[in-house]
């Protein structure tokens, strides 16, 4: 009789290991981050993750059976819900509904679908999203909300049923101006007179803070907890964050200049402003856009971390994740070439010469 | 606690050891008949000595090794031949390969090699060659002929038994190592003296076995063996692996562990060499795991070799209905086999039957993510994702530039690959596909050469035709030179001998154009007499018109040929190159050359390019003739032939049109000079 073959190796290590639970924990990770996201500034983000995600896997079952594929299979992969919930966290809470839905659409259908889908993006998804919103509604994703403590008296933060209203309601913004304000890197940016010191003590998000802002720091911790949680699962290595994390402290530190006015920065405020955390732990070690060897991420992540400053520090945007992190993507496959680990038996890295790549 | 490294990556599945551990060492049953394939070993497939019908014993050689790198082939059992056919062999592309089946008699007589009382008294060179004529091939699962593997190419100072056994399921070294530890012991020394006392022993054992340990450690004390423990940890069992851990050293790519002093041998094998040499046991059968849910009474059998599985397995009490899946090794680097009817090889150490819960069907593949884990795990240091893309896009450049070929295939990358990815096929495919280019790129390579060579040598035979040429023209220009300063006889004399010299290197040419010409000849007889022979040789059936045909073409060009060149008796009795013609030839030459140039001073210029235009005229048609002969024939010539056509046509316009002017000036002098009367 003639039995199934199949090649080697007959055995898997499944469970635990397959793509989809990876996945998921990518998204529990998120979890603190966005607790302390919506307990600070309202539960806009927590509508938008709900939403980006609906849109993210429609678009994505549409794309599916435009291509012919058996659509369930692909969907449960999960890859689409984490580039959604990624986008959302990055997004202002308040962005109405049509803006966080063409960054869907940017991010799902044009930066990985296109390509080919899963695997195949040469870019971050979620970053291409947002770059394209950044780009061409620079109103509606620089409306960044006020952390709760620091609100006028009077006012609070929407609730849910508001915030949906906010979101998907009229065009008109004035319900948000209430509560928008400048972020930390938004006012360091503008600020050309004050010394550091005095900054920090004339706005209320660096005085009234625990330990650097208020509400940001809690979410940049959130963040850093659960990469550390997904470091520990091997979700990935450590070598990218670590990368960036490096990257960002050193380089303030060597452009230190006492907290004068032009100041850059101090690494501390840094880490816990802006995209850091974030990007960090949940962006840049998306693996199919970084780089493949750990010497290869570790040069990705410090490159990202460096790139962050200098735009941070000398360009037009007051935080830079989304920039940076599409720069390396371009620089990644040449990180590849001349950071081949040394293979067993041989007695250094293969050298591969640009243009001498394939035939 | 000696020192031992790790290496890089490795997986830990689950070893799915008791099962087949619960007893000890069994005999399986005697079957009834042996199927044993001509190449169970790395080598030259071994040649049949023995015939159907002879009836042989356990232990006769049915088939010899084949020049160096081969092995020898025993009957496992008494019985008779019965076929020497294509059989399922143990192939990974499930193909059948030749093989000697011997039909069993039940008697189980045997016969062997003379035992060697005291090994230390024999010359090493001795004991491989009874090593060669036992047949033995590593039986660790390499089948790499043992007794080439005792030759080694430089002196070894480390001696390593690999003892690890790090797949899952397979018990066969564990048993062997705790029921028989004198045994290996016995016959790692009998090793160790063949490649000449090394000066370490080890015995590498992972630290699941720890009564193998035990045994083999008591056995081995005050020996200069040494029994070193190792973690488990899947693939530490792999030669270049446990070498790294044993020794902190690598393995050069490309070269063998004996470039570094170091030789690697399976404790099975060890133990036949002791077998072989001591007690003149031939190799007839081998330790195997037989183990899976679908099996009733798992464990270790010595197993005769070329026992079907269709004759085994269910005396071990598996259920054929419900057979799901049959691999021959273990779950990472096993075989699966589509047929039952395989035979147990030299090399089959285990044999796993699982149930379709127990070893699942692999998940269809998702798309590759870049995680990374594969290049975690890759005790090669590689990074298979980047393998997998340039596989994808069979990229043999990139392939070979990320090592491609240090892939031990291991299959750890695999195991752990969260897309299910089969990244081990991918690897497999590519490098046959590399091997099957490289082949063809030699064989290219070698027609292109030939091609250039050719082409050499045909640009070099025209121009020695040029330098002919050249010489003839000199010669002829000398010719006409010295008929016009002809004053006195011995100018003339002289100027005579001038022309014979270029008509010998005339007749020169002519005799080579004549060899020519007997060339093509010859060519045309030969094809009229093949056609008569292909003719004659043909089969009844096939139909002998076009053949027939052809042959009257052929007979139709000779006829056309001879008719246009005769063959002359001048021409057959020439020798090339006689002096005493050229003697001859030269006085008569004298004379006519007297009597021409007196003609040729007679001669007006016109009348003189009326002399050449003739000529020409008649070497303009010989050359036509023999352009057409070449297009039919279509031989290396032709081009020259149509060049030189080409030329005569030229100088005859020349001449033409310079004999036309000559007739119009003199016609205009006529016309003068009857005017000026």
């Amino acid at each position: 009789m003639i039995i199934a073959t199949s090649s080697s190796p007959h055995a898997h290590k499944g469970g635990a290991r397959n793509a989809n639970i990876l996945m998921l924990e990518v998204l529990l990770a998120t979890l603190p981050g966005l607790a302390a996201i919506t307990w600070f500034f309202g539960w806009g983000t927590f509508v938008n993750v709900i939403w980006c995600s609906l849109l993210a896997i429609l678009m994505e079952a549409a794309v599916m059976k435009l291509r012919g594929r058996p659509v369930l299979f692909y969907i449960k992969d999960m890859s689409a819900l984490v580039t959604a919930v990624l986008l959302a966290l990055a997004i202002p809470p308040y962005t109405p509904f049509w803006v966080s839905g063409i960054g869907i659409l940017f991010a799902i259908i044009i930066a990985k679908h296109l390509y080919g889908g899963l695997g195949y993006n040469p870019f971050n998804p979620a970053m291409v999203g947002y770059v394209v919103l950044l780009l061409s509604f620079p109103v509606q994703m620089t409306q960044w909300a006020t952390p709760a403590p620091l609100l006028a008296d009077a006012s609070t933060l929407p609730d849910l049923l508001q915030s949906i209203g906010l979101i998907f309601g009229s065009a008109d913004n004035s319900g948000i101006d209430a509560i928008t304000s400048a972020t930390p890197l938004d006012l360091l940016k503008q600020n050309n007179s004050l010394l550091l010191e005095q900054l920090y003590a004339a706005q209320p998000v660096f005085s009234q803070a625990g330990i650097n802002t208020v509400g940001f720091e809690w979410i940049s911790i959130g963040f850093l907890l659960g990469g550390i949680y997904l470091i520990y699962r091997k979700v990935f290595t450590w070598h990218a964050p670590v990368g960036m994390l490096a990257a960002i402290v050193i380089l303030p530190l060597i452009f230190f200049d006492g907290g004068s006015s032009a100041s850059l920065g101090s690494s501390w405020f840094h880490l816990m402003s802006g995209a850091t955390m974030l990007g960090a732990f949940f962006i840049i070690t998306d693996p199919v856009s970084g780089a493949t060897s750990n010497l290869g991420r570790l040069i990705f992540g410090a490159g990202v971390g460096i790139l962050v400053f200098v735009i941070r520090s000398w360009g037009s945007y007051p935080d830079a994740i989304a920039f940076a992190v599409m720069l390396m993507n371009f620089a990644a496959p040449t990180i590849d070439y001349y950071t081949q680990p040394r293979t067993y038996g041989h007695k250094e890295r293969n050298k591969v010469k640009i243009g001498e790549e394939s035939e | 606690m000696r020192k031992i490294w790790d290496i890089h990556g490795g997986v830990h599945p689950p070893q799915n050891k008791t099962q087949s551990l619960q007893d000890s060492l069994k005999d399986a049953p005697l079957p009834s008949l042996v199927v044993l394939p001509l190449s169970m070993h790395v080598g030259a497939p071994a040649i049949p000595c023995v015939a159907v019908g002879d009836k042989v014993k356990r232990g006769q050689m049915v088939a010899e090794p084949s020049g160096g790198f081969s092995a020898a082939i025993h009957a496992s059992i008494s019985g008779e031949v019965i076929a020497l056919e294509d059989r399922p062999i143990s192939h990974p592309s499930g193909n059948p390969g030749r093989a000697i089946v011997i039909q069993g008699d039940g008697l189980d007589e045997s016969v062997g090699l003379n035992p060697i009382e005291d090994y230390r008294q024999v010359q090493p060179a001795d004991l491989v060659a009874r090593v060669n004529e036992a047949g033995i091939a590593g039986l660790g699962g390499a089948g790499f002929p043992t007794h080439i593997k005792l030759k080694p190419i430089s002196s070894v100072d480390t001696l390593i038994i690999n003892g690890s056994e790090c797949e899952p399921y397979i018990t066969a070294d564990h048993c062997l190592m705790r029921e028989f530890p004198d045994q290996v012991i016995q016959g790692v020394q009998v090793l160790a003296y063949i490649l000449g006392e090394p000066k370490q022993v080890l015995i590498g054992i992972e630290d699941n076995k720890p009564d193998a340990i035990e045994a083999l450690k008591n056995a081995a004390d005050g020996t200069q063996i040494e029994v070193v423990s190792i973690p488990t940890k899947y693939p530490s069992g792999g030669e270049k692996q446990l070498i790294q851990i044993l020794t902190g050293l690598e393995v050069a790519s490309g070269k063998l562990p004996a470039n570094l002093g170091i030789m690697v041998q399976n404790p099975g094998t060890a133990v036949a060499v002791l077998d072989a040499v001591t007690k003149g046991q031939v190799l007839t059968s081998r330790i195997t795991t037989i183990v899976g849910e679908n099996i009733e009474q798992s464990g270790n059998y010595r197993v005769r070799i070329g026992t079907t599985l269709a004759e085994l397995l269910p005396q071990l009490g598996l259920d054929v209905d419900k057979t799901h899946k049959m691999v021959l090794g273990g779950p990472m680097m096993g075989l699966a086999m589509p047929d039952l009817n395989t035979p147990v090889l030299k090399i089959t150490n285990c044999v796993l039957v699982p149930s379709a819960a127990e070893l699942p069907d692999p998940e269809p593949a998702q798309a590759c993510i870049r995680c990374g884990s594969c290049a975690e795990v890759c005790p090669a240091q590689l990074l298979p994702q980047q393998l997998f893309w340039f596989a994808q896009a069979e990229d043999h450049h990139n392939l070979q530039n990320h090592n491609l070929f240090d892939c031990i295939e291991c299959g750890a990358c695999s195991y752990v690959c969260p897309s299910n990815i089969p990244l081990v096929q991918y690897y497999r495919a590519s490098k046959g596909a590399i091997r099957e280019a490289d082949r063809e790129h030699i064989a290219s390579d070698r027609a292109r050469r030939r091609f250039e060579v050719r082409n050499e040598r045909i640009e070099r035979e025209a121009q020695e035709r040029e330098a002919k040429r050249a010489a003839r023209m000199q010669a002829a220009k000398e010719k006409q030179a010295a008929s016009r300063a002809v004053e006195t006889d011995e100018d003339m004399v002289a100027a005579a001998m001038a022309r014979v010299k270029a008509q010998s290197a005339q007749e020169a040419n002519s005799s080579s154009n004549d060899q020519a010409i007997q060339i093509q000849r010859q060519s045309l007889q030969d094809r009229v007499e093949s056609l008569q022979i292909k003719i004659k040789a043909v089969e009844p059936d096939i139909d002998i018109k076009p053949l027939e045909s052809e042959l009257a073409n052929a007979k139709a060009q000779l006829q056309r040929f001879e008719d246009q060149n005769p063959v002359s008796e001048e021409e057959a009795n020439q020798s090339p190159a006689s002096k005493p013609e050229t003697q001859d030839s030269a006085s008569a030459a004298i004379e006519r050359a007297k009597q021409k140039a007196l003609l040729q001073g007679e001669l007006s210029e016109s009348e003189k390019l009326a002399q050449s235009l003739e000529s020409l005229t008649k070497r303009i048609s010989k050359a036509e003739d023999r352009v057409k002969m070449a297009r039919l024939e279509s031989t290396d010539t032709l081009e020259a032939l149509e060049n030189g056509l080409e030329k005569l046509l030229a100088k005859q316009s020349e001449a033409q049109a310079r004999l036309t002017e000559l007739q119009s000036e003199q016609k205009q002098e006529q016309k003068k000079e009857q005017e000026a009367e």
